[in-house]
């Protein structure tokens, strides 16, 4: 008998169980919380309940946007296997093109597998009942309520509320874990500037689930926290007038309240309808608008950098009086054009008529360009920038939306730095009557037409109602300067002869000053023709009274032509409402519904707070079980 | 002739540790299956049970000298059996394993085990050296390579593995050399390295066989469901903790993440209810009933009894430490079931059986 080596195999089996027992201790008690958590991994599924997105009110408390409830199908991704088997079931039953399905698949493979994607985003009710009746034997699927913004249709203030998208992947990086694939957030506009506010926090609602998913036992839910809602300055009223008035040109209009900063209405024609951009857009569509030379996705209000032609005179007049450079008493003449280092320079009735001796008053008034040549040239281009940029021109407003544009204003020490040469006094000339290198956006001219008219007080232009800490900027205007270029103003539209004579309106002192900014030099156009792609660039900017004013509109029109013909009747409507407003207002009545501008007929009276959306109506109570993920096999 | 021996030789020690571990058997079955479609399996189990101890003490009752003068006839059988169940055999999960008989379907490669036991005790008893000569080795080795193959054809890499410790702790102690020993070993460890080494493994092993290596060795990559297994299992045990999460209240298995809890992943169960103080009970109860067989075959009245024990002593020994290694993840699924505690008909009898022929040399250790 071979007792040793008996004895020998009964140490081994002593050795072998002793192996296992370590084994399943480091199982069950050195990593023990390891495997509790994958446990509960495994078997409690948290499926997001979706916080509703904020709303943005109007000034007077209408609804501007809003959200509405609707179903995302999403893909269980678990089993791999699974999916590329059922994928073109799916791509079928759902209406995607099994491309797209795949494409998706691809770029989320860095994913982790129990983290589900969205794979069409507003579930109708066919693919609702396609994924019920499917539920066995295509376990892959799985439906979440969301809410989905809604805008005003057909791009109405489209560029200033912004659109929400679906978070990039470097956005979540960003946020430290609290977006997740799939989450939308602001891309632009309000929705960007304000997204936190607007976002609200997700809940959670967490189910027991059995190894093919079925829910067993749910636990308690973690409630959404909905977002904030915010109100803007924006008045439905005037902006629906603004965009109406602008219509289908290119081009974009502010208006605001100088006394507060408050931004009353901004338009910016084209505008692509943000309603497309809430579901999903496809790559094509999004590529399509943005290599549209017409620039759709450009909020032309604060972004628009173009040269501002003659309103710039107005900044040319406070210059001179403040400086008395040339004094106040400053004539020239004007037969149509003036000669300057060697080289001839037009006013603008050149060939028409010509202006004779002018003054600072006619000179605004009928916005002769030799008058502001002179004083360009005794200014120098030095003083001209430092009352450019001192009272707002070359540099962003600070108004509460992401990406505004600050414009430029010229300077030696400009050309110098960037194109390393010297600034020729020529150049100036051009800048005096506001082109050349000056460049503004509509925003920027609105506050410094209205800081200039507040007597040098310049409020930060914002969009949020109640906002705290406005900011303010003063810059010393004396008094006389103030009352001399607003008198200017006021005879624009008031005088006979005056560039925007044609708009005046009776019993509102609405001043302004035009503009027409050419984009290419006279000779040019001569050769060229006249060719729809080079016409003037119009401007008006306009306030009413004509001190201390209560509301300031600048308009661009593109390729508009005469600043007055096509930019000053938009003004002119605008300012025209908000006192027809005004008026209605104290006789207790309000337009509610802005169903299309009709002064003349009595609004009906309405409740302030009035959805201007039309409500859509619920879609039909969809059952939804409370399915979770498929466990992974 | 003394008379049969009587009832107080039978080894009652190893009666109350195979009651015991079948008892957690049929507790676990019984809590891994309540309340699922599976329910009342537990029943089944003990009417095997039943069967088993009635065929082990039939057994113990022949003279097992009796049983090993056939072991050629019986060798013989067992072949014939694998062939038949190569060609007439029912198909169950891809694979031919059962012949019907008497209305049940019975896995002829557990009777084949017991078969190389009976046949390799007669073979390692009848070397007369002290120590194992290379022929003899090598006879043996052939010998039991053919069955091997035809099981390994069935396909069933597991029990085939089995026949594996027979011959090695049968050639241990029938006196085999160290340098025998070393080359064995060499070969062994080239043969698992090879089963590891994807460009040969790929001309040995069938491709759901492969797969199962590589999900064990890279279970995270999610291949087709035996890396989820092993991890499940993992899971399982390993949420258990020390105190286990109490009888009927193991989550994991109960809610079917454990594939085939009653019957291969047992433990994985009883780990996760009953936590590492029941592992300790489990496997310290296992570990009594190996070496309660080694002091058997140290007391077998001669070389014949001390290799049919120590024949089952290795049977057994392989199958808890394959099927547990498996349920803590450090092996692939083999489909080894673990004896007494999983749940199956032909497994349990084989058990059975294998103690019935302890049982038999036990009792007829004093008699001339």
């Amino acid at each position: 008998m071979p007792q040793a080596r008996l004895a020998v195999v009964s140490y081994v089996i002593v050795g072998m169980i002793g192996l296992l027992l370590i084994g399943f201790w480091k199982l069950q008690v050195i990593d023990s919380d390891k495997y509790s958590q994958w446990a509960d991994r495994n078997r409690i599924r948290s499926i997001p309940v979706i916080a509703p997105r904020g709303r943005m009110l109007d000034r007077d408390g209408r609804v501007l946007v809003d959200n509405y409830p609707s179903f995302s199908v999403l893909l269980l991704r678990d089993d791999p296997a699974l999916v590329m088997k059922d994928l073109p079931l799916i791509a079928e039953g759902l209406g995607v093109p099994l491309n797209d399905l795949a494409d998706q698949l691809d770029s989320t493979r860095e994913l982790p597998k129990f983290q589900p994607i969205v794979i069409k985003p507003e579930a109708t009710p066919a693919d609702v009942a396609f994924i019920e009746s499917h539920r066995s034997d295509i376990p892959l699927l799985e439906m979440l309520m969301v809410h989905r913004r809604r805008y005003l249709p057909n791009g109405f203030m489209a560029h200033t509320s912004g659109y929400v998208g679906e978070v990039s992947e470097k956005q979540i990086e960003d946020s430290n874990s609290k977006l997740r694939p799939g989450d939308f957030v602001g891309k632009s506009g309000l929705e960007r500037q304000y997204n936190d506010m607007l976002q609200g926090t997700d809940g959670m609602r967490r189910v027991i689930v059995n190894s093919v998913g079925k829910e067993v036992d749910r636990l308690p839910t973690q409630e959404a926290i909905p977002g904030k809602q915010i109100q803007l300055t924006i008045d439905y009223d005037l902006q629906q007038v603004a965009e109406q008035s602008l219509g289908p040109r290119d081009g974009a209009v502010v208006a605001l309240d100088p006394r507060t900063g408050e931004v009353l209405a901004m338009v910016s024609h084209p505008a692509a309808d943000p309603n497309d951009f809430a579901v999903r857009i496809s790559g094509k569509e999004w590529k399509d608008l943005n290599d549209d030379p017409d620039k759709p996705m450009l909020n032309r209000a604060i972004q628009a950098q173009l040269a501002p032609g003659s309103v710039f005179k107005i900044i040319m007049a406070t210059a001179m009086l403040e400086d008395k450079v040339p004094p106040e008493s400053f004539t020239a003449f004007c037969p149509g054009y003036a000669t300057f280092y060697g080289r001839q320079f037009k006013c603008w009735v050149y060939g028409k008529s010509s202006h004779g001796t002018v003054d600072l008053h006619t000179a605004i008034t009928k916005s002769c360009d030799i008058f502001f040549y002179n004083v360009g040239m005794r200014l120098g281009i030095d003083r001209i920038s430092y009352y450019a940029s001192h009272l707002g021109l070359g540099r962003r407003t600070g108004i509460d939306l992401p990406s505004e544009e600050p414009g430029l204003v010229p300077s030696e020490e400009w050309a110098q730095r960037v194109y390393h040469r010297k600034w020729y006094a020529g150049e100036t000339i051009s800048v005096a009557i506001g082109q050349g290198a000056v460049t503004a956006t509509p925003l920027q001219l609105a506050k410094v037409i209205g800081g200039i008219a507040m007597g040098g007080i310049y409020k930060q232009p914002h969009l949020l109602k109640d906002a705290q800490n406005v900011g303010e900027e003063r810059f010393q205007i004396s008094e006389s300067t103030v009352e001399k270029v607003t008198d200017g103003m006021y005879g624009v539209v008031n005088e006979a002869g005056g560039t925007a004579s044609a708009l005046k309106l009776t019993g509102i002192e609405f001043s302004g000053k035009s503009g027409t900014a050419q984009i290419i030099g006279y000779d040019l156009r001569s050769r060229l023709g006249k060719v729809k792609e080079f016409k003037d660039n119009s401007w008006f900017v306009g306030y009413a009274p004509r001190r201390t004013p209560e509301i300031v509109v600048s308009v661009l029109v593109q390729a508009g032509g005469h600043g007055s013909e096509a930019a000053g009747p938009v003004v002119r409507d605008v300012i025209k409402a908000y006192y027809d407003k005004k008026a209605k207002k104290f006789d207790g009545q309000v337009t509610a519904d802005g169903k299309g501008y009709d002064p003349g007929k009595t609004a009906p009276p309405a409740t302030a707070l009035q959805p201007v959306l039309k409500q859509q109506t619920q879609p039909d109570a969809v059952p939804v079980r409370a399915r979770a993920e498929v466990n992974p096999r | 002739m003394k008379d049969a021996p009587g009832t107080r030789d039978y080894d009652w020690w190893l009666i109350a540790i195979l009651l015991a571990i079948c008892t957690l058997g049929v507790i676990e079955i019984y809590s891994a299956t309540q309340g699922s479609s599976l329910a009342g399996m537990h029943t089944k189990q003990i009417r095997w049970l039943a069967l088993g101890f009635i065929l082990m003490f039939v057994l113990s009752r022949l003279d097992y000298h009796l049983i090993l003068d056939q072991a050629w006839i019986l060798y013989l059988v067992g072949v014939v059996a694998l062939v038949a169940v190569l060609i007439f055999g029912h198909t169950r999960f891809g694979a031919k394993r059962w012949l019907p008989l008497i209305g049940e379907l019975f896995q002829v490669s557990e009777l084949v085990k017991l078969i190389i036991i009976i046949w390799l005790a007669r073979f390692f008893a009848e070397v007369r050296t002290d120590e194992l000569s290379l022929r003899d080795l090598i006879k043996a080795g052939l010998l039991v390579a053919l069955p091997l193959g035809l099981i390994l054809k069935q396909p069933d890499l597991g029990t085939a593995l089995v026949l594996m410790p027979l011959l090695v702790v049968g050639a241990f102690l029938g006196g085999l050399q160290w340098q025998h020993a070393a080359v064995i070993t060499l070969a062994g460890a080239l043969l698992v390295g090879s089963v590891f080494y994807p460009p040969v493994s790929k001309h040995i092993l069938k491709p759901y066989q492969r797969e199962r290596i590589t999900s064990f060795l890279h279970p995270e990559e999610d291949a087709k469901g035996s890396g989820y297994q092993l991890l499940q299992s993992k899971i399982a045990v390993g949420s258990g903790g020390f105190w286990g999460k109490g009888f009927r209240n193991g989550t994991q298995n109960q809610l079917g993440y454990i594939p085939v809890r009653y019957s291969d992943f047992i433990m994985s169960a009883w780990a996760e209810e009953q936590g590492f103080k029941g592992v300790l009970i489990a496997l310290g109860l296992y570990m009594a009933l190996l070496l309660r067989l080694v002091q058997n075959a140290q007391r077998a009245k001669d070389r014949a009894g001390m290799f049919l024990v120590m024949g089952v002593a290795a049977a057994l020994g392989f199958h808890v430490l394959v099927n547990v290694a498996m349920v803590i993840g450090a092996m692939p699924v083999t489909g080894i079931p673990l004896p007494l505690m999983s749940y199956g008909g032909s497994a349990t009898l084989f058990v059975f059986l294998a103690i019935g022929l302890v049982m038999n040399v036990r009792i007829r250790r004093f008699v001339n």
